[in-house]
């Protein structure tokens, strides 16, 4: 069963079992506007939680991308090397960013759930 | 807490601009729109496909009169003022005493009309004008016009669009102007603009500015466009930005307007620090504005360092991003002259990392106006 939590950088993170899988969220996809180039952390580089992991580039602006729990890089979505604009047609899904293998579980369980992100968006 | 957005002017659109989704934003002392749901993508690549509407209300427009307002701004811009027919626009850049870039702006001569009609960038507009009274004073008197609306339809179909709403407009050609009604209301109209395409600036009185925006807005080629599209079509065009590209660091040598500086100017000599430009016009720079392309897609923004092959800092970006028509990262900057000459291989430093890039020359996109044939 996987779970997924959410950062007030407004990260999304999916977790099963061990593996991690790292995204943006639509919030973030809208305020940022379309999506011109992403940078993606390579296989085996270590990120520690809340670390400096990828970077998006809309026409307006660069982000960076903090990884919302700490691990080791397994793999990045080589989709979205060739065409960024999926991070503003799926964000959630097909524009996922990176894979990591959780260090720490206790780090996930402290994110917020859905219903709370929706929340602090709302207060936004 | 009080909201600051209280404190921003709004143009005679802003509703419009509201009611139509825009994302609003500050920018200048104004509350203006960066992007509408389209987006900024699709409003630049519609922009160069059909038509695009801007609000540029928040410029500073304004009246020149006197006796001859014409050889009065001549002491304050290096541009052919005097020579200017009636009925055409030009630039011109607007120095400060030690002859670096106050502003930019456009002048026009109307026909049969002694006053010249100035248009200034928002955001240097209070200052612009403050200095021009001042150094004109009892010479030529300025008279700002805050209670005109300024809208720029821009685009390969600007001019049949236009036509529907005032007839014979296609007589006019890029950098003339005119008195006309547009869509009912009077207007001083002139085809220029700010994107490298055809298109056409409209000035009108604040009151009818809604009306006529609504009424280009309900032409099926025209959409409304944010200042997001309008900096990524600028730059493409390899239109400076003022407060970005230029500014009162740099002068009209080093930031490549030269061509702005009229013949019998330079002759003449007779504008602000003269010798000082003419002499760095005949012997060189140490750094000139240039354009630069990278050779993958990640964008360097303004401020991002410009490196040779061999690591040394040689110049800065000034304006960068991404250009959806070339669909590949676009920008401009200053350079050691060395390395000026056109593909000149550099980096751009962009987060630590060096990206390959080279001088390129401008516009990136090809201009598109209307010329007098």
């Amino acid at each position: 069963m996987s779970e997924v939590r959410f950062t007030d950088q407004h990260e999304w993170v999916r977790v099963d079992g061990d593996e991690a899988t790292i995204g943006i969220t639509k919030y973030a996809a809208e305020q940022l506007g379309d999506v011109v180039f992403v940078e993606l952390p390579e296989a085996g580089r270590k990120v520690g939680a809340g670390g400096e992991a990828a970077v998006v580039e809309s026409v307006k602006a660069a982000s960076e991308v903090y990884a919302p729990v700490g691990g080791e890089v397994t793999a990045s979505n080589p989709d979205l090397t060739a065409d960024p604009a999926k991070v503003n047609v799926d964000p959630e899904g097909d524009g996922w960013f990176f894979k990591l293998k959780l260090a720490d579980k206790a780090e996930f369980a402290k994110l917020m759930t859905a219903d709370q992100y929706a929340e602090f968006v709302k207060g936004l | 807490m009080a909201d600051p957005n209280d404190t921003l002017q709004k143009t005679p659109l802003h509703a419009l601009h509201v009611s139509l989704g825009a994302k609003m934003v500050p920018f200048c002392g104004y509350d203006m729109p960066v992007q509408y749901p389209a987006g900024i993508l699709k409003e630049h690549l519609h922009t160069r496909d059909k038509a695009g509407l801007f609000d540029v209300s928040h410029m500073g427009q304004a009246f020149l009169s006197g006796a001859d307002p014409a050889r009065a701004l001549e002491r304050l811009t290096p541009a052919d003022v005097v020579g200017l027919k009636p009925g055409m626009q030009r630039y011109g850049l607007l120095l400060n005493d030690e002859g670096t870039i106050k502003d930019d702006f456009m002048f026009s001569k109307l026909v049969g009309e002694d006053a010249l009609y100035l248009v200034v960038n928002a955001g240097t507009k209070e200052a612009d004008f403050a200095y021009i009274a001042a150094k004109l004073k009892g010479v030529a008197a300025l008279e700002p016009r805050p209670d005109r609306a300024l809208l720029a339809l821009q685009g390969p179909a600007a001019a049949a669009v236009l036509e529907r709403h005032s007839h014979g407009i296609d007589k006019l050609t890029f950098m003339k102007v005119t008195r006309c009604i547009v869509a009912g209301a009077p207007a001083i109209l002139s085809r220029s603009g700010y994107t490298g395409e055809d298109g056409f600036e409209i000035s009108i009185e604040a009151i009818h500015a809604e009306r006529v925006a609504r009424a280009l807005l309900d032409e099926p080629e025209v959409l409304p466009i944010g200042l997001g599209a309008r900096d990524s079509l600028r730059l493409e065009a390899g239109l400076c930005l003022y407060g970005h590209d230029i500014d009162e660091t740099t002068d009209p040598a080093e930031a490549n307007l030269v061509w702005s500086i009229a013949k019998r100017r330079k002759l003449d000599k007779d504008f602000p620090a003269a010798e000082k430009i003419m002499d760095r016009v005949f012997n060189g720079t140490p750094r000139k504005r240039v354009g630069i392309l990278t050779d993958g897609r990640a964008p360097a923004r303004e401020g991002a360092d410009i490196a040779d092959k061999s690591g040394k800092v040689i110049g800065k970006i000034t304006s960068g991003g991404f250009g959806p028509t070339l669909n590949a990262p676009v920008a401009m900057g200053y350079i050691d002259s060395a390395f000026a000459a056109d593909g000149t291989e550099v980096d751009l430093m962009v987060r630590g990392k060096p990206l390959p890039a080279k001088v390129a020359p401008m516009p990136f996109v090809p201009h598109r106006y209307r010329r007098a044939i």
